[in-house]
């Protein structure tokens, strides 16, 4: 059989799931030790106190134990021992696309990275393992003074920053996984947006991860400074194979008083991939902290975009939406917490199960007692497409003050045959008619979206729908 | 196809759902351009013979066959059915939350007639007229389908998609049901110009006289208990206005 045949057919309907032969610079052993991470660290010439803040971690999440909630089953079943925690595949990052290694260079040429980023991004990162291999940002922001950098090239040239913020949102103690994000971390996004500069186009950043049993951590800090504005979309998809993958990144916000982040994603990971993501944002006063989160694949994942409200007059979203199909667990949801007056908060959670897959929404929302006047907006919805698939809401809510104001809704539905059939008197096929209900359903998160992603999005769909009634 | 070949024609059809038969032996055929109307009370098995046209998967045809332009649609999948000409305007439409109502229009319209005809400024021009025909605002394009529409709304979209897809068959099931008398007014207008002068057929369902007043059919069929136990001309609508059904389920029982 041909190698392309070959790939094809373990490949399936996930578009994305060819891979490429490895070409890496170097190479980690499997498995991880106090070793492997001095050794993380020494490779990219790191200061002192990031080594010893990573050896720290490492021991952390040695002797933390696994979450309860999720899956206890299926993060128990991670073979830790059996991942690669570094993969080197270039000379460095380039900014000339030229430049970066033909094979990786093919892999985003057809994912589209380097054509979006000519049409309607200001800055793209491109990582493929452990590190970038692509960087670059358009020239008039560049003088405006932001920075928009790969992580490792944000603490070398900006230290003092990333020193500040660094680990201040989410420690490393935080939970077993930020532990291991900041013990093994290489690549992600370092962004400092300067005072009042509205960053109008996104940014980019994709994240591929080519090789087996890859582990990839790639962390990421947001600085908006006061007034500013950045709107940050990622993009993830990775091969399919027999064996598992491990994705653990730690994103971190920072809205100085009265700017906005929006932060979005698209996670579209094959599912051999465990999907373990903290996800935090603070906001400072009358600032705005908005998480766009789409989660199509992997075979677990969870995560929790959260938001603390810490200044006056602050404003938290949490979009997202979960697909869940055969063989994954989609545990996702949101986090807001409100610390100060006159703070407002709004989560949407959609969710859809089908052949067997299973997706839960898990939201936490507290608003504390010296906290007036807050206002709080929870709407989760489910759909299930047939009776084997699973759908589960754990809604958390912690009000202390009682001037809150505070909706919550959140409904389970199924599609009817007469829908369907609807749908289909009026010329449309069942697999059509069912993406048609389906990016329907999607369609208030899909609104949120940059209008190619939009597109990108529903056509994805549209193929998971491909075939699915019998 | 002859030129005596009806557009719809049904024979000694059967049919039922979980082994329960609702429709017992139905013979009905509309030649080219003509209107006929299906008149019986509720529960007779007017929706049911409408959804079979249509090809519902709930339903089994246990007997007979039904054809448009003598082609067999049994063996059809509704949207083929659809795409062969077969429209219906359904009495219970259904909502389908998020998808916008210009989104579906030029969707349907492109999966029937062709991507040809969905585009460009003819098919805004032709959306245009016929929701000015049927007195709806632009507004109504970015709503989601039958989400939140009131009775009428529903029934005016029905309307409207079946003035913008042009089917060669169209059953109208109910259509006059939860109208206001303007209301029946302005859709019977759709109905008229959708049907009349176009060349295509049209089966009414009703269980008022009301809407043929304004939309005369060709012929009426009278439906009880899943059999067409009478038809005739317009006049047998007034007359079933007049005395109702029971003087005809009394010679139907005699019948049996
Ligand atoms: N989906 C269904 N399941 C079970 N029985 C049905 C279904 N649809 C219709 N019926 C039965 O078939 C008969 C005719 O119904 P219907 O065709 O809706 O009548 P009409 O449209 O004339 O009011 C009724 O007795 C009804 O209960
Ligand atoms: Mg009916």
């Amino acid at each position: 059989m041909p190698a392309n045949q070959v790939a094809r057919e373990a490949v399936g309907d996930y578009k994305a799931g060819w891979h490429d032969p490895e070409n890496s610079t170097v190479r980690f052993d499997f498995g991880l030790s106090e070793q492997v991470v001095r050794e993380i660290s020494a490779i990219k010439g790191e200061p002192q106190w990031m080594t010893d803040i990573r050896v720290k971690a490492f021991h952390h999440f040695m002797e933390r134990p696994m979450p309860t909630w999720g899956s206890t089953e299926l993060l128990n079943s991670i073979k830790f021992d059996e991942i690669c925690y570094f993969l080197r595949s270039g000379e460095g990052t380039e900014n000339d696309w030229d430049d970066v290694p033909e094979d990786v260079r093919n892999t985003f040429d057809k994912l589209g990275i380097p054509e979006a980023e000519q049409k309607w991004l200001s800055g793209v990162t491109a990582q493929y393992e452990s590190e970038a291999v692509y960087h670059s940002i358009r020239e008039d922001l560049e003088k405006q003074g932001v920075i928009f950098l790969d992580m490792d090239s944000g603490l070398r040239e900006h230290e003092d920053i990333v020193k500040k913020y660094f680990c201040s949102i989410i420690p490393y103690q935080d939970n077993k996984f930020s532990a291991l994000n900041t013990a093994v971390w290489s690549g992600g996004s370092f962004i400092y947006v300067p005072k009042g500069v509205h960053v109008e186009m996104p940014v980019q950043a994709y994240f591929r991860i080519n090789a087996k049993n890859m582990g990839q951590f790639e962390r990421t800090l947001i600085i908006a400074d006061e007034g500013s504005s950045i709107h940050y979309v990622e993009g993830c998809t990775a091969p399919t194979y027999s064996t598992d993958s491990l994705h653990s990144a730690v994103v971190e916000l920072i809205a100085l008083p009265g700017s906005y982040i929006r932060y979005t994603t698209i996670q579209n990971w094959s599912n051999n991939v465990y999907n373990l993501v903290t996800k935090r944002g603070i906001a400072h006063e009358n600032s705005t902290v908005e998480w766009v989160d789409g989660n199509i694949g992997s075979k677990l994942t969870m995560k929790y975009p959260a938001v603390i409200l810490k200044g006056e007059g602050s404003h938290a979203e949490v979009i997202s939406v979960a697909y869940a199909g055969e063989g994954m667990h989609q545990d996702a949801g949101a986090k807001v917490h409100h610390l100060a007056s006159n703070t407002t908060s709004k989560i949407l959670s959609k969710s859809i199960a089908k052949n067997g897959g299973r997706g839960s929404y898990r939201g936490m929302v507290s608003v504390s007692k010296k906290a007036e006047n807050c206002k709080v907006n929870v709407v989760c919805d489910a759909l299930i497409l047939d009776e084997q698939s699973q759908s589960d809401t754990y809604p958390t809510m912690e009000i202390k003050n009682p001037s809150c104001r505070c909706e919550h809704e959140a409904s389970v539905s199924k599609v009817s045959d007469d829908q369907l059939f609807y749908l289909m008197s009026r010329g449309h096929s069942e697999d059509e008619a069912l993406a048609l209900i389906v990016n329907g359903f999607f369609e208030p998160f899909v609104r949120e979206l940059p209008m190619e992603y939009a597109v990108e999005l529903n056509q994805l769909m549209a193929l998971e729908m491909e075939g699915s009634i019998g | 196809m002859t030129s005596d070949t009806p557009v719809l024609g049904i024979s000694e059809l059967h049919a039922g759902i979980d082994d329960t038969p609702i429709l017992r032996g139905i013979d009905l055929n509309i030649p080219p351009g003509e209107i006929h109307a299906i008149m019986g009370r509720n529960g007779s098995g007017k929706t049911t013979a409408a959804n079979i046209i249509m090809g519902h998967p709930d339903f089994e045809v246990t007997k007979g066959s039904v054809e448009l332009d003598g082609e067999d649609l049994l063996e059809m999948e509704p949207w083929e059915r659809a795409r062969a000409g077969v429209f219906l305007s359904f009495q219970y439409p259904q909502a389908v939350p998020g998808l916008q109502v210009g989104n579906f229009l030029r969707k349907s319209v492109a999966a029937i007639r062709g991507e040809e005809e969905a585009k460009g400024a003819e098919f805004r021009k032709k959306l245009k007229d016929a929701m000015t025909q049927l007195d709806i605002d632009r507004s109504f394009l970015g709503r989601y389908v039958n989400d939140g529409f009131s009775g009428g709304e529903k029934k005016r979209f029905e309307i409207l998609q079946l003035l913008l897809i042009q089917p060669k068959l169209a059953i109208l099931d109910e259509t006059d049901s939860g109208l206001d008398i303007d209301g029946i007014r302005t859709v019977a207008k759709g109905i008229n110009n959708a049907v009349r002068g176009t060349g295509s057929s049209a089966l009414i369902i009703t269980h008022y006289s009301r809407i043929l007043e304004h939309v005369q059919p060709d012929k009426v069929h009278v439906l009880i208990k899943g059999q067409i136990v009478k038809s005739g001309g317009p006049e047998l609508a007034l007359e079933l206005e007049e005395r109702g059904y029971e003087w005809l389920e009394k010679e139907a029982e005699g019948l049996a």
